[in-house]
């Protein structure tokens, strides 16, 4: 098996944030692959999802599916990630009031990445953007 | 427990879902998603005060079968038709949340820490 998806994910409204990573589990809950193992990439891709909605201005997803895992590419065009090991810490955040009012914001967004993946890489550039490749295995 | 036992702990309003016999397992308590996408539970229940499309949204990676808005909080029709499409029930109470925590928990529904 080997299945890729492509997903713009757009910043311009927030109330759609998460409708790929909905899709993806969608698809996979379809393909028949394990609840646990559709749960974790459902829960990582969306925590990366929202994250390229509130710090990057919106990205692409690529997601590669294959028998025996799932990887996730997020990228995006945003400022890029000062502090990574700041970043990674739970309870860390940079987000505005505005998204802490809806929901987000708590500093849980990378270790729950982390948390939910078997492999995680961060790319990232000041000023140029970030590639998360996230990678489940089944 | 079932979402029909908490819809009556709660004095809640069925605002959609019919899968009222569902058992419930374990709840959270979070008006903060990122919270909540922190610990799996298995078939649990959402309380929580915050009101936008990313709360369906959590609850739906999360597999969780049931969202209480407490303080009254009602859902807009974009949220009700999503919740639908994934089977959801969604409850609305006038409790507040440490209240509505309190009841449930009192009435055997923990955290779903083993």
């Amino acid at each position: 098996m080997n299945i890729q998806l492509h997903y713009t994910v757009s910043a311009d409204d927030f109330t759609r944030a998460g409708e790929a990573s909905g899709a993806v589990k969608a698809k996979l809950k379809q393909l028949g692959f394990r609840p646990d193992v559709i749960r974790k990439v459902a829960i990582a891709m969306y925590e990366g999802e929202i994250n390229m909605v509130i710090h990057a201005g919106g990205g692409v997803a690529d997601v590669d599916i294959e028998a025996d895992r799932v990887v996730v590419v997020l990228t995006d065009q945003g400022p890029g990630i000062p502090d990574i090991e700041k970043a990674m810490q739970e309870g860390y955040s940079t987000a505005s009031e505005t998204v802490r009012n809806l929901g987000f914001g708590a500093g849980m967004g990378l270790p729950n990445i982390k948390k939910y993946t078997d492999d995680l890489i961060i790319d990232t550039e000041i000023g140029k953007g970030t590639r998360i490749t996230m990678t489940v295995l089944v | 427990m079932t979402i029909a036992d908490i819809a009556n702990i709660l004095n809640a309003t069925v605002v959609c879902g019919d899968n009222l016999d569902t058992e419930v397992l374990g709840a959270c308590g979070s008006d903060m998603m990122s919270d909540v996408l922190a610990y799996v539970k298995e078939q649990a229940v959402l309380l929580t005060g915050l009101v936008n499309m990313q709360v369906i949204r959590t609850a739906e990676m999360m597999d969780m079968v049931c969202i209480v808005f407490v303080r009254g909080k009602t859902p807009s029709d974009e949220m009700i038709d999503l919740a639908k499409e994934r089977g959801m029930v969604l409850l609305s109470t006038e409790l507040r949340m440490f209240t509505a925590c309190g009841l449930l928990y009192s009435h055997g529904l923990t955290g779903g820490e083993q």
